[in-house]
């Protein structure tokens, strides 16, 4: 029988029963663009001279360049905004603003069951909370804000089981870098990933988003978790609307099964220039670092925050590091300084910007010149990422990115 | 229609950000994108390629970002046509819905060198390699994927749909 997708997918598509391979017609509940890619989005959706399908079901955020940082993204998001104005689509004003991944879920404009696309590759972070979630280019977007559907290709699903109990300081970040480290970054090509076992069920919701998140870094179409009493703990003062949660059949039909023992990894990094390029944590050798990152859709969520700050507690950043800290949204920003973690960080010698995806993708807030090598919590190392072709991403997760920015090189908080 | 071009050859996993780096993702016009096209693995390929030159890869051509701008780029720099071993998803579609043409072929690619001239007849899927003679098969598309095709792409797909 079915897996979770092909649930999702099959009650999108008016059908009984979808199959891997199946071309569909596929009805969306929402359709996301930021502000790189909906410009293009936009030009394309006015080709087809209709009106948009439904303004509620359509949303821009821009948060790659924000607050903008020249005046080509200026006019960028001038651009959307004026298109939102007119046609009453949502739009996420500076200030109010998140980065999009953490932003949509946390404000449950996305919930289980949904079938999400955005013309950002990270939108399979909602499988955290059982929606199917996909990333796909502007053509796509702006073609399915006229009609409300779009074509799809059923994924086949790959089943990952994580047994046992997560070591200190391991997190969700690390299984999908050990995943990826085992499959590659493409050994889940235009899959669906399905995450279960006790690790899984033990993680926070946190945890859930940022191995969701990192699905597309195997290749796959998307990344999903079963919804729980934690995701729903989650949705509890979020959700508006009524949503449906979906199951996997006990018989669905894997393509392949990967089972490990979660109590066996370690905390991991993923070395330049591919995330699959991992090592466990004591293996890592002397790597020293010129900056360290914490932040972006996949490790700004507010638990995050709180593992770096407890790190940072009474501890100062390297003198030769420079330390950026970016926040998912602007209640987490609150909540930061509520709780008294942006104190820690600037007593630390770390910036705390606004949520931004800023330096992530090399946009701004913390660009690396040539030579220079950084440790981050985001979720791509490839050439020139954060900056200069011939710099340097490690990828890892907060406790190990705020231990290394205090050490200078990367580190273990428990060798610090 | 028949492709011909000289080939530019890249390893596997070529991600959208050296294809468009995303200093450049500011704008969106395509010749503007044009010129900054493979910038980061190959920073001469704009001044040295020709229109109608062929990127030849390994698997995963295209991982990465949503960015539309990478097709765009490439498309809008003059290249014919991408042939690799395997796509990922996201630059799949993007490229099959600007009409980027894109073929996948294990053999072409482990038989192809870089500088070598190939003709591509898209509609046949047949790539014929002008320098050693030899001619290969790309996977065949998907029914629906040629019906995209040659609609011209999805927003001319779509505008007959809602015709």
């Amino acid at each position: 029988m079915m897996t979770l997708a092909e649930k999702i997918l099959a009650a999108h598509s008016g059908k009984k029963k979808v199959i891997a391979g199946e071309f569909i017609n596929c009805k969306v509940d929402l359709v996301m663009a930021n502000d790189v890619t909906a410009p293009i989005a936009i030009n394309e959706f006015r080709k087809l001279g209709v009106k948009v399908f439904n303004p509620k079901k359509i949303v821009f955020v821009p948060d790659h360049f924000t607050p903008n940082k020249d005046i080509n993204s200026a006019e960028q998001v001038k651009m959307i905004r004026e298109f939102a104005r007119e046609t009453g689509v949502g739009f996420f004003e500076m200030g109010r603003v998140g980065i999009e991944h953490v932003l949509l879920p946390d404000k449950g404009i996305v919930l289980p069951g949904d079938v999400v696309i955005g013309a950002d590759s990270h939108t399979c972070t909602y499988g955290a909370i059982g929606a199917f979630s996909t990333g796909m280019g502007s053509t796509d977007i702006g073609s399915a804000m006229a009609t409300g559907d779009i074509w799809m290709k059923v994924p086949h699903t790959i089943k990952f089981v994580f047994r046992g109990k997560l070591n200190k300081w391991v997190s969700g970040k690390d299984l999908i870098l050990y995943t990826i480290g085992q499959i590659g970054v493409d050994g889940a090509l235009y899959a669906s990933m399905e995450f279960a076992g006790e690790a899984i069920e033990n993680l926070s919701m946190s945890g859930r988003f940022t191995i969701a998140n990192m699905a597309i870094e195997a290749g796959a179409k998307a990344g999903l978790f079963k919804v729980d009493k934690k995701t729903l703990e989650y949705l509890a003062p979020r959700a508006k609307r009524k949503f449906k949660v979906y199951e996997p059949d006990a018989d669905a039909e894997y393509s392949q099964i990967f089972e490990w023992d979660a109590s066996k990894i370690e905390p991991m990094v993923a070395f330049p220039h591919l995330p699959s390029n991992t090592k466990p944590i004591s293996k890592v050798g002397e790597v020293r670092i010129d900056q360290s990152v914490i932040g972006s859709c996949t490790n700004g969520r507010l638990e995050d925050l709180q593992i770096a700050a407890k790190i940072f507690k009474g501890k100062k950043v390297h003198p030769e590091v420079r330390c950026i800290i970016l926040p998912g949204t602007q209640e987490i920003y609150l909540e930061a300084m509520k709780l008294g973690l942006v104190e820690t960080f600037v007593k630390a010698g770390a910036v705390f910007s606004t949520p931004t995806c800023g330096p992530c993708l090399g946009g701004h807030m913390g660009i690396l010149a040539k030579g220079e090598r950084a440790i981050s919590t985001t979720n791509r190392n490839f050439v020139g990422r954060m900056g200069s072709p011939k710099s340097e991403v490690y990828l890892a997760n907060p406790a190990i990115a705020a231990a290394s920015a205090i050490a200078g090189r990367i580190i273990s908080p428990e060798d610090l | 229609m028949k492709l011909k071009g000289q080939v530019h050859k890249y390893g596997a996993n070529v991600d959208t950000d050296v294809i468009i780096p995303a200093r450049y993702l500011n704008v969106s016009d395509p010749l503007e994108l044009a010129k900054h096209c493979m910038e980061d693995i190959d920073a001469q390929f704009v001044k040295k390629m020709k229109p109608g030159d062929i990127i030849v890869a390994d698997t995963n051509f295209g991982c990465g970002s949503s960015r539309e701008h990478a097709p765009l780029s490439i498309k809008s720099a003059g290249v014919s046509c991408v042939i690799a071993k395997t796509f990922a998803r996201i630059f799949f579609r993007n490229a099959i819905n600007i009409g980027l043409p894109l073929l996948e072929c294990v053999e072409c690619v482990e038989k192809t060198k870089n500088g070598d001239t190939l003709e591509v007849d898209l509609a046949a899927g047949k790539i014929l390699n002008l320098s050693t003679g030899l001619v290969f098969t790309a996977k065949p598309y998907p029914d629906f994927m040629s019906e995209l095709i040659k609609a011209g792409g999805l927003i001319n797909y779509t505008k007959k749909r809602l015709a």
